[in-house]
């Protein structure tokens, strides 16, 4: 994207979440817990033009950079991501999420008859699939969805 | 079969089903030597809906093996009613008792409860998730009528919230099997189920009839289509009635064909299928006896692998 394009502007120090499918930004900083309230410079690009995927969101995040749990779980719902750590404007480390074999404590499962939402003391697990997630208590498939049921 | 827990027949391998099956064939020839096999062990027997068969059934195979079984009365009555999460009430049995059976509501309780506690834990029915040991049941059954290789088995019914069926499905999976399942379109099997038998490669067909593939069988499985599962009265008489058979139906069957139910039934089955050599159902129920008591043996055994059989007792 050249200059004149450039909706966002460059951060200082944080992180740069780019090729997020269109219309999952909001869920991204959903799943990092961020609404704003944290103080933390927060910019947003939804459906802007890309390359690689026709339109895409970038989130960019001031002063924090993403823990291994954050970018498996992002990986479900933004599986082209890049992650980008800025330190003094400068990418210092580039990264490609990676698919976790499973995600714990940070998806409610849709069978509303699951053990898991009957006020159990109990962390949600989810084991990912070809094609999607699966609850490791009564075995329901979440496919397209996932982004629905994220509960952080 | 190696493993602590009885959760779902997916844990289940082709050896592991052999194993409590061919301990179930030795229970069944003699009974007398079990008996008093674990006196002194205690069986918790943790029913938190309804039921008569496998809470009996269970029953009886404990006291069979000379095990004590505790229970927990009526739901309503007990510590569940006042809020209770199942976690806590699990681990407070377990202090109680040396394995528990645990029949729940909610899909994954069995798997959740045996996080909690170190006693093998047997589901005997999760909502509408697994029910193995009614499963292990069905397979001793299937294996005395017609051995468990180069098979056609029809399920039929309600496939998508029969517990019976999602645990039976899986397990046949290890055994050269075709599997036929025949139900409403509304009451098909479940994403999950189906996932499971397409990952093992297993040969499926779906049907809405019973009909075109009935000659094709040597089992049919039939289960109970509930009316709750449907919104309109009328529409679960009609669909209902397309799944029932009488004496008529089977005319079309090979005379081998073997039909099972986990029962209770109430009207797929006609009275008159009684009469004929394909009523297995009865047969069926009563194998819950070797083959819970096999199942349990095996637990036990394997949760105190020392070789101690219970508490020893004067002779």
């Amino acid at each position: 994207m050249s200059d004149h394009e450039l909706r966002v502007s460059k951060i200082r120090d944080g992180t740069v979440i780019d090729h997020v499918e269109g219309g999952q930004a909001l869920n991204v900083l959903a799943i990092l817990g961020i609404d704003g309230s944290e103080g933390f410079g927060v910019s947003v690009g939804m459906n802007v033009p890309s390359d690689r995927l026709g339109r895409k969101d970038i989130v960019k995040v001031e002063e924090r950079e993403l823990s291994q749990s954050e970018v498996d779980v992002l990986s479900l719902i933004a599986p082209e991501a890049t992650i980008n750590i800025v330190r003094d404007f400068e990418v210092v480390e580039k990264n490609r999420v990676t698919r976790p074999d499973s995600v714990t404590g940070v998806l409610s499962c849709p069978n509303r008859n699951c053990i898991t939402n009957a006020d159990e003391p109990v962390d949600t697990r989810f084991d990912v699939v070809a094609d999607g997630v699966r609850c490791d208590y009564c075995s329901t498939i979440l496919r397209a969805d996932i982004a629905d049921h994220i509960d952080v | 079969m190696r493993q602590d827990h009885l959760i779902t027949a997916t844990q289940l391998s082709r050896d592991d089903i052999e194993a409590v099956l061919d301990r179930a064939r030795e229970v069944a020839d003699d009974p007398a030597a079990y008996a008093d096999r674990h006196a002194g062990r205690v069986l918790a027997l943790c029913f938190f809906e309804p039921s008569t068969r496998t809470r009996m059934s269970f029953d009886s195979a404990a006291k069979r093996l000379g095990i004590d079984t505790i229970g927990m009365g009526d739901v309503d009555s007990s510590s569940v009613s006042k809020g209770e999460s199942l976690s806590d009430t699990v681990r407070v049995i377990e202090g109680y008792a040396d394995a528990m059976v645990l029949r729940h509501p909610s899909e994954g309780a069995a798997t959740l409860a045996a996080e909690h506690v170190s006693v093998p834990v047997v589901n005997a029915g999760d909502g509408a998730g697994q029910h193995p040991s009614q499963t292990l049941l069905d397979l001793h059954t299937i294996r005395e009528n017609h051995g468990l290789d180069d098979l056609t088995v029809g399920i039929m019914g309600d496939l998508k919230y029969g517990r019976t069926v999602h645990s039976l499905a899986a397990a046949l999976t290890e055994f050269d099997v075709n599997q036929h399942f025949i139900s409403p379109e509304s009451l098909r099997l479940p994403r999950s189920v189906r996932f499971d038998l397409h990952e093992t490669g297993a040969q499926i067909r779906e049907h809405e009839e019973l009909e075109p593939v009935l000659d094709e069988l040597d089992v049919l499985y039939v289960t109970r289509i509930q009316k709750e599962r449907f919104p309109d009265e009328n529409e679960y008489h009609r669909v209902a009635g397309e799944y029932q058979i009488d004496a008529e139906t089977l005319e079309e069957a090979d005379d081998d064909l073997t039909v099972m139910h986990p029962l209770p039934r109430v009207d797929e089955i006609a009275p008159d299928v009684d009469e004929t050599d394909h009523a297995t159902y009865f047969e069926q129920a009563h194998n819950g006896i070797p083959v819970r008591m096999a199942l349990l043996d095996t637990l036990l055994e394997n949760a105190n692998p020392d070789g101690d059989e219970g508490t020893e007792v004067d002779r």
